[in-house]
């Protein structure tokens, strides 16, 4: 029973890690660098918490949280596949707005500069008994499934490794792209709304660095669905065991905090197998 | 006015322009009128001195996030990691600071300090700037997994090794203390603005000169426009980017002693969060040039420091919301903008050179 137990938390701790991975995954093979899952988090969290506190139900919450995460996601196609502005920029300036506008709409809606009121999440039927938590599960095989099986698949991968070509076989890259970006704030989002309806409720900066962990783990399984669903649960993991050495004394909890960056850093610099990102990814096709 | 530097404003005021648009219908949502708001904005940041003296401070910590992002951009790099650099150089300040003998003369003590912050910055900095030349690793995603390493670092080191008990920040430094704009001009008491903006000027004068005056400023630049190019001109490209992402981390650090010698006097667990990320708008505004990049934080330090001053009649976030407009504006707007000048002014066709600097490429 331990074992379950144990597996039970990494497994919820790895949810926003897989829906927000499985965005990031969509968002770079499609060639668009995906700097704002944390934004996305941070704006999915907060659409759930206010669909969940207005309607009374948290299935409306988890959609306002899609919403969420695809509004800033509109922002991020609009800036960087329409307007091609400097993909590294916007997303640091989505990020900024996420946490700002989180902040200002928490003061207008609920009068609070730290959280939300409580609101209904899925009850307790245990982590299984979640069904974001069976989002969670599923979302990086879908993606592989909808990369390696779907003519949509083909095309964002084409999109992300040769544009060029793709635009001369007649792929419309720009629509492939802003589909891509939509698709991964709506995987983001509903991370986010994980995280605010399993903890019932919304705090400022919630996602609190889990869409860099996401990032991470996208590029530590090399941009592959299969691998980057396993460096979520490594990362779920070390965290898993972080929380239950503490106050033990055994490891410093900061050394662990820093596994999965200091893990990417090894795999961009490819002491074991090279993570190489899809060709195309953060430039800027021209006209 | 020429065409330069018509150029190199329309664009940020554009932004601004935007900025304020999507400001009024914030504040109109939050049910109070724009002109009161922008009225005791100015009036609590550029109205008094000590709002000035606020703005001041935040400007300094800004400039020098902002003068290292552009040092970066100018090679062609993206150095996302201001943050931990800032955070480096200001814990190296104070461990300098607390090494030093009490009655340290300032003469000696200070360059000391400033020597290990960029000392400190400058080893964050360098390394993704030789991962980046050896193994050809993004430095995009190098610094922001560092921000989170060092970050860690800096919190044991402070947690375990260093802090005044019930605390997140180390003991006060023994020497090295910059005094304040208060002990000099009364008007500025219990601002927290100090001489260290003095330095950020000097920062950018020296940035200025090593980049347009000196052939390593010429060599980061010739890379950061054409690196194939500068490599077949005989610029070795790679031991470039190492020098030009080292030269922006010390700047970043040098952040820090505005906090440690000039504020506080002492580290502090997380007291510059954002300042690293808001240099980038800082620098995006100022369009990578140093002179642009001190207005463009006096800019920034005055929408956070006046952020505070409207808290009372609209969420002090508001501002939050407008520097991230801000920076979008300004990034999308810009090329558009340009383009426009260029063929309102003269239809003909002209090859795209002019102001324009160096956008780095978003390539990893």
């Amino acid at each position: 029973m331990a074992v379950l137990a144990l597996l039970a938390q990494v497994v919820r701790i790895a949810v926003p890690y897989l829906l927000a991975a499985a965005g990031g995954v969509v968002s770079e093979r499609a060639g668009v660098i995906a700097l704002t899952l944390e934004g996305f988090l941070l704006g999915g969290a907060f659409g759930a918490a206010v669909g969940s506190h207005a309607t009374g139900s948290p299935w409306v919450g988890a959609l306002c949280g899609v919403a969420g995460g695809v509004a800033l996601a509109l922002l991020h196609a609009l800036a960087s596949v329409r307007l091609k502005a400097d993909q590294v920029v916007v997303g640091v300036a989505l990020n900024l707005l996420a946490v700002g506008a989180t902040r200002f709409f928490l003061r207008y809606l609920f009068d609070s500069s730290s959280n939300s009121p409580r609101v209904p999440g899925f009850g307790t039927g245990g982590a299984l008994g979640n069904p974001l938590v069976w989002a969670g599960l599923l979302a990086l095989p879908l993606v592989g499934v909808l990369l390696a099986r779907t003519p949509f698949g083909l095309r964002v991968r084409a999109a992300g490794e040769k544009p060029e070509a793709a635009v001369s076989l007649g792929v419309p890259v720009p629509r492939v792209q802003w589909a891509a970006v939509l698709l991964s704030g709506a995987l983001a989002g509903l991370g986010g709304a994980y995280l605010s309806l399993d903890q019932h409720q919304f705090t400022d900066g919630m996602s609190a660095g889990r869409g860099f962990i996401a990032l991470a783990a996208v590029i530590f399984g090399r941009w592959a669905p299969r691998r980057v669903a396993v460096a979520c649960l490594l990362f779920a993991a070390a965290e898993t065991a972080q929380i239950r050495l503490q106050g033990t004394g055994a490891v410093p909890s900061q050394f662990v905090e820093m596994i999965p960056y200091v893990l990417t850093i090894v795999a961009l610099v490819g002491v074991v197998g090279r993570a190489t990102p899809p060709a195309a990814l953060g430039k800027q096709q021209a006209a | 006015m020429n065409r330069k530097v018509t150029e190199a404003l329309l664009p940020p005021l554009v932004a601004l322009l935007l900025a304020a648009v999507v400001g009024d219908v914030l504040i109109l949502v939050f049910g109070q009128n724009p002109g009161d708001v922008y009225r005791l904005l100015l009036e609590g940041t550029w109205g008094n001195a000590y709002g000035f003296g606020q703005v001041l401070y935040k400007a300094t910590t800004l400039a020098f996030t902002g003068l290292a992002f552009a040092a970066a951009a100018r090679a062609g790099l993206f150095n996302v990691g201001a943050e931990s650099q800032l955070a480096a150089g200001a814990f190296a300040a104070a461990v300098a600071g607390l090494g030093l003998p009490a009655g340290t003369p300032g003469l000696l003590a200070v360059p000391a300090c400033a020597l290990a912050a960029s000392l400190g910055g400058g080893l964050v900095g360098l390394l993704p700037g030789w991962l980046r030349a050896r193994f050809g690793a993004s430095e995009v995603i190098v610094t922001i997994m560092l921000n989170f390493i060092v970050l860690a670092l800096l919190n044991y080191a402070v947690a375990v090794h260093l802090h005044v008990p019930e605390t997140l920040h180390t003991p006060e430094i023994r020497a090295g203390a910059v005094p304040r704009l208060g002990d000099l001009v009364p008007a500025f008491a219990g601002s927290a603005a100090n001489l260290v903006v003095v330095l950020a000027g000097l920062a950018a004068a020296a940035l200025a000169w090593v980049l347009f005056r000196t052939r390593a400023g010429y060599e980061l630049r010739a890379v950061g426009l054409q690196p194939e190019a500068a490599e077949y001109g005989g610029v070795p490209v790679g031991r470039v980017w190492a020098r030009a992402m080292a030269l922006s981390g010390a700047l970043a650090g040098m952040g820090g002693l505005n906090f440690v010698l000039g504020y506080k006097r002492y580290y502090e667990e997380g007291f510059g969060t954002g300042s690293g990320f808001l240099g980038i708008a800082v620098a995006l505004v100022g369009r990578n040039h140093p002179a642009g990049v001190l207005l463009a934080a006096l800019l920034f330090a005055t929408l956070s420091q006046g952020g505070l001053a409207v808290n009372a009649i609209v969420p002090k976030q508001l501002v939050e919301v407008l520097q991230a407009v801000v920076i979008l504006a300004v990034v999308t707007t810009a090329p558009e903008v340009r383009r426009l000048l260029r063929s309102a002014v003269r239809p003909a066709p002209r090859p795209a050179t002019g102001a324009a600097a160096p956008a780095p490429a978003g390539a990893r």
